[in-house]
């Protein structure tokens, strides 16, 4: 029998029939910012590849859709991620060509060309830049909740969920009762390690020791949508997503196909859900905007 | 008399959080004594936090206070602990501003205190572990008037600041004057403790004839240089900083260094021994004592200018 660990499939936690619980409308809005995010991303490996960044770069592909589905529903906080956050910053309305700007290194980037790829901030958006050490981004959201008395929202990886400030943070959090989600994009594999390489226990089992809300679910963005909604009401609570990471921890490779293909799901959901036409229309045309931002933002020197 | 370091950070304290929203971090503040009498006796919903004994996270929270804008007096009780507490304070609220423009003004007082068998951990100032690092200036105030600049420097600036704080400052209730003397034959540079300990040698030593002047250092990054230092560096062609830091890789050589360089005068270092500290009192590795300074300075006065500086001395 597996461990709780390797319990990985598409449908692991899943809610039959959770897309419709929400609107068509919602639906599409959610998917456009999936294609954005997605189709975003492969620019940027498109650019990584023509050698134009100098930099490591951290794409979110295959997880993409998961900050999409945050954002839907948790509005008006402040955000701590860290590396692989691309989507986050483009999710919650980060400017896309300050990122591009980012990326290629320009002083007119999101973080004036000092964060690259890993360390994105927005304070227009209230999101907050990451440092580089692993999971410090937990400590300071729940320090911030403290401060700033609002909803504040850290996602971290599976590896840095391993860093053993998190659980004095989760602890802190939950003591205080400070309005945070954390939220973990659990993609199994610190670099290459897997999860069950490196620990026996989960996240959800070690927040709810601590006396926390948490689930852990797979990447389904309606599903994460439905939880986001419920947990936003019971602060702080943690979720645990898990998901595939389509290409390499840093740069543009790929080892092979992904355990599932999360976006190609999405499209078979919104087929159920009678949006097939669509889909097919937001995804050409967010592909084609993208592509052009990306080429108008090359252009300028 | 006046009021005492310890008050001076209370009633500090107690302001801020009552006039400016602060807030107040640190672990079992309410404990015993309130930290030598540092802490007012405020609720937590008055802004006095209690944290868990988790040192990393804590100074991730008070990272995460600060950019939300509340300028957090955070305190770790042994400066020793700074070696947990650093990671996100040099990592983080010291590059916020030059990474992202970001301010992340953190008030972190690190307090340093010895003897009692305080052990190899909690023992000794630890200001050099933060002042290698960019983005956070460096203090080590002992004097209510010193702690009161250290404060309004903060309050003035958007940058963290590391305070270096020494439990033998809570009690002092005056001033420190520079000593300058035309026939001294040395200049000393005492940090922190260093401080009381360089003056109480000073006055051994005149009974011998030895002479020192004696420029007191309270900021210690950026270390500026001054006229004054450099004057008495002239005359006296001679100069020692001691320090409640470690001496191999810490502040007073480094110090000594640029004094040497702009003054053209030898100058030495001397701080904690290269050994960890043992909790019986003759293993301890205090702040050098009195003794240790007269000992070194007569060796340095008597032959030290044939010492090759950034020599190992005693």
């Amino acid at each position: 029998m597996k461990s709780e660990l390797e319990q990985r499939t598409p449908a692991f936690g899943l809610i039959s029939d959770v897309a419709n619980t929400f609107s068509n409308d919602y639906a599409r809005k959610l998917f456009a910012q999936t294609c954005f995010n997605h189709f975003f991303e492969f620019e940027v490996k498109k650019a990584y590849d023509r050698g134009l960044m100098k930099l490591p770069i951290y794409l979110s592909v295959g997880q993409e859709h998961i900050p999409a589905a945050i954002a839907s529903v948790f509005a008006d906080c402040l955000i701590f991620a860290q590396h692989r956050a691309h989507s986050v910053y483009l999710s919650f309305g980060g400017d896309p060509r300050q990122l591009i700007d980012e990326l290629l290194s320009r002083p007119t980037g999101c973080a004036r060309g000092m964060g690259g790829s890993a360390s994105i901030h927005s304070p227009e958006i209230g999101m907050f830049g990451h440092s580089g050490l692993m999971g410090d981004q937990v400590p300071i959201a729940v320090g911030a909740a403290l401060g700033a008395g609002k909803p504040v929202l850290t996602v971290m990886g599976d590896a840095s969920a391993e860093e053993d400030y998190i659980y004095g943070a989760l602890g802190f959090a939950v003591t205080k009762k400070l309005p945070v989600l954390f939220v973990c994009e659990d993609n199994d594999l610190s670099i290459l390690t897997r999860t069950p390489v490196r620990r026996s226990w989960t996240l959800c089992g070690l927040a709810q020791g601590l006396g926390l809300p948490a689930v852990d679910i797979t990447d389904d963005p309606w599903l994460i949508a439905h939880h986001v909604k419920q947990f936003s009401l019971q602060l702080p609570a943690v979720i645990n997503i898990r998901t595939c990471r389509g290409l390499w921890h840093a740069g543009s490779g790929c080892d092979g196909p992904p355990e599932w293909d999360r976006f190609a799901l999405i499209k078979d959901t919104m087929k159920m859900l009678g949006l097939e036409r669509d889909a097919l229309a937001i995804e050409s045309d967010t592909e084609r905007a993208v592509q052009n931002l990306w080429v108008e933002q090359l252009r300028k020197s | 008399m006046g009021r005492t370091v310890a008050e001076v950070i209370r009633d500090t304290t107690r302001h801020h959080l009552t006039h400016n929203h602060g807030l107040f971090l640190g672990q079992c503040v309410t404990a015993v004594g309130w930290i030598g009498g540092t802490v007012p006796a405020m609720s937590e919903a008055e802004g006095i936090v209690e944290l868990s004994l988790a040192d990393v996270t804590n100074a991730g929270i008070a990272v995460g206070a600060a950019l939300a804008g509340r300028r957090p007096i955070y305190t770790v009780r042994y400066q020793g602990f700074m070696w947990y507490n650093a990671a996100p304070i040099v990592n983080y609220a010291a590059k916020s501003k030059d990474v992202w423009g970001v301010p992340c003004p953190v008030f972190l007082r690190a307090i340093a205190m010895e003897g009692n068998g305080i052990g190899p951990v909690a023992s000794a100032s630890q200001h050099g572990l933060i002042m290698r690092m960019p983005g956070m200036p460096v203090c080590a105030p002992m004097s209510p008037n010193e702690w009161t600049e250290a404060w309004n420097w903060f309050m003035r600036h958007d940058d963290p600041l590391y305070v270096s704080e020494h439990r033998r400052s809570f009690t002092i209730d005056y001033e420190f004057e520079n000593r300058i003397e035309p026939e001294a034959d040395i200049t000393l540079f005492p940090i922190s403790a260093a401080r009381l300990n360089a003056v109480e040698a000073a006055k051994a030593l005149r009974q011998e004839g030895i002479i020192c002047n004696i420029q007191h250092l309270m900021w210690l990054k950026p270390f500026t240089v001054t006229d004054e230092m450099r004057g008495s560096l002239s005359r006296t062609k001679l100069g020692l900083v001691i320090d409640s830091d470690f001496e191999i890789g810490g502040p007073s050589r480094s110090m000594a260094y640029d004094l040497m360089h702009q003054s053209g005068a030898p100058v030495f270092a001397l701080g904690l021994e290269d050994r960890s500290a043992g909790v019986a009192e003759s293993l301890d590795n205090p702040t050098p004592t009195p003794e240790r300074i007269v000992r070194v300075i007569r060796q340095l006065v008597r032959s030290g200018r044939n010492v090759p500086a950034g020599a190992t001395i005693e």
